[in-house]
């Protein structure tokens, strides 16, 4: 598991060389419209937003066989991973005081993080790319938000194989654990998910803006995003206490993931830990103004 | 053979070119591995008794992972095989006097190989400093030592065999993106890169132990810290060496069908 960190499934479908022109000219021809749009001035971001993903979403329809194949190998990559949750749990009965359903209750929500983070962000997953093959600059001369640009370059709709898993996850362990589900509990988890979608999505941003001074993906960062998610699994206080400390207060992933799962679990009443997830939501800020810095330094590379 | 040497050689020496990558992918997974004792550790206090092997043992078994990542990792291909099918120099590798999977597969060894020199010693010296239990323990014995490495080489061999079957069969298909992430998730999980095999239930793991993936990372791994040991430790070895002869059989059979078979793409 922990290779990951190296492998992204996606390096594997590089090669699919015919695949990627197509999706290229489908991309300019929607550019071309994109400047008509523009011409009027009348479109919001929000629309544009929309405008790109139907882009992408109808080039990837093209290759439907290869979509379902791709989502279910997702859903495959992360089954793997529950399998071993499952066996370990066949030996055990609980860590730390968590038992088997209570973890896949933690382990589901955090996939479901980090995969819609990963659809929507995948674009700053990829920015090294980006940078290196100077399309970066053809972004920079268009008249709109930058971070509005990258984020449509990209969205990753295989990935749902994975949100699948963790939904299914997700049901089994909510109808296995023993508390009363309540609208307060259910609101706990909604806020995790927007609290988690933002802490990863700071953390693609970190990883793209980081680029703009290495010119190359920097490997460590995986510790960050699929590390997280990988060792998220379990509650972060199963770590101990110097690991909760760190992922409360320098990355926050224990506000989205254990302390509200506390609260799910009836282990503390407090109504304040309902809404600790999105406190960490503050990650985005840094991460933007790094981001921001990045692109005022940034020089072209590549043609 | 002394073709195959140079290719061995040139893959190698390019290999230990990246020198700052190592550096980069080392200290993650120097983070992996040490969040992955801590979860075993967590489940230790859960319940000692239920613990298949002993805690340094896991510890052990953890960062020799780590630091061989390179030799069993299912994700590592080598690109440029698979561009070179898509692309069409599929022909030019036909052309010369040498035999496609012999090549590939001298290259994949030196890859791998190269990777691995680079990143396991600083990783080893590390791990081998931290308290016991968390670090990595000296190997059970010299005997054992010995069988380690010769099973490490072994592993080695048969996972670059497995990895020849998903080249020989991109032979025939152009895309098999899929094919490859099965792969991958099959052999992460049945070689115990995601728990070790001792984990499983007892049945489930003789199962197990019999597939070719439990061939790999597994057999050196536990040999060194005795956990395979006697008996069991031939029986591994015997189904290593079987299942290395089996899969270079298949994967030369399949690729034979395939260099006849092979549509040269691209113009």
């Amino acid at each position: 598991m922990r290779e990951r960190q190296l492998y992204r499934a996606d390096d594997n479908m590089k090669f699919n060389g015919k695949r990627f022109c197509d999706v290229k000219n489908v991309v300019s021809d929607g550019e071309r419209k994109e400047i008509c749009i523009m011409k009027k001035q009348k479109v919001s971001g929000l629309r544009l937003y929309i405008h790109y993903l139907s882009i992408i979403f109808r080039s990837a329809m093209q290759y439907k066989v290869s979509f379902l194949l791709m989502a279910l190998g997702q859903f495959l990559v992360s089954f793997s991973v529950f399998l071993g949750v499952y066996f370990m749990f066949q030996r055990f009965s609980n860590v730390k005081g968590f038992t088997y359903s209570e973890v896949l209750l933690c382990f589901s929500i955090m996939l479901m993080e980090f995969s819609l983070a990963e659809i929507w962000a995948r674009g700053f997953d990829t920015f090294p790319s980006m940078i290196r093959q100077g399309t970066f600059d053809r972004v920079l001369l268009r008249p709109r938000n930058e971070v509005l640009q990258v984020l449509g370059s990209k969205f990753e709709l295989v990935r749902i194989g994975k949100v699948l898993q963790a939904l299914v996850m997700f049901v089994y362990g909510m109808t296995h654990v023993e508390v009363r589900w309540t609208a307060a509990k259910v609101l706990t988890v909604v806020f995790m998910l927007i609290g988690g979608i933002g802490l990863f999505t700071g953390l693609f941003m970190i990883y793209a803006a980081l680029s703009f001074f290495t010119l190359e993906g920097l490997e460590f960062m995986n510790l960050f995003t699929d590390g997280a998610r990988e060792y998220g699994k379990y509650p972060f206080g199963v770590y101990g206490k110097r690991m909760l400390q760190l992922t409360t207060f320098v990355i926050p992933y224990a506000l989205v993931q254990h302390y509200p799962l506390l609260y799910i679990l009836d282990r503390r009443d407090n109504p304040f830990y309902i809404f600790l997830p999105l406190l960490a939501l503050w990650f985005m800020i840094p991460s933007y103004g790094l981001w921001h810095y990045g692109v005022r330094k940034y020089k072209s590379s590549g043609s | 053979m002394k073709k195959y040497f140079s290719f061995f050689r040139l893959r190698l020496i390019t290999g230990l070119q990246y020198r700052t990558a190592a550096l980069a992918g080392m200290t993650t997974q120097f983070f992996w591995g040490f969040m992955e004792i801590m979860v075993f550790h967590a489940f230790y206090e859960a319940d000692p008794t239920a613990y298949p092997m002993t805690m340094e043992a896991t510890a052990s078994y953890v960062w020799l992972q780590q630091a061989f990542l390179a030799f069993f990792g299912a994700w590592m291909f080598e690109g440029e095989i698979f561009d070179t099918i898509n692309n069409g120099n599929l022909a030019y590798e036909l052309c010369r006097p040498i035999h496609i999977y012999d090549m590939w597969f001298v290259r994949s060894v030196a890859l791998r190989l190269s990777r691995a020199l680079l990143r396991c010693i600083p990783i080893l010296v590390v791990a081998v400093f931290l308290p016991k239990s968390y670090g990595l323990g000296l190997p059970a014995s010299h005997y054992a030592f010995m069988w380690f490495l010769i099973t490490l080489m072994l592993g080695l061999l048969v996972m670059v065999s497995l990895n020849m079957l998903v080249y020989v069969t991109s032979l025939f298909t152009i895309s098999g993106d899929g094919l490859r992430i099965l792969f991958c998730s099959v052999v992460e999980f049945f070689s115990g890169q995601i728990i070790p095999l001792p984990f499983f239930p007892e049945k489930v793991q003789r199962l197990l132990e019999l597939n070719p993936f439990a061939s790999m990372g597994n057999v050196p791994f536990r040999i060194y810290s005795g956990n395979l040991a006697g008996q069991e430790m031939t029986r591994a070895i015997v189904i290593q060496v079987f299942w290395l002869l089996s899969l270079i059989a298949l994967g030369r059979v399949i690729g034979a069908g395939g260099e006849r078979k092979a549509i040269i793409q691209g113009g």
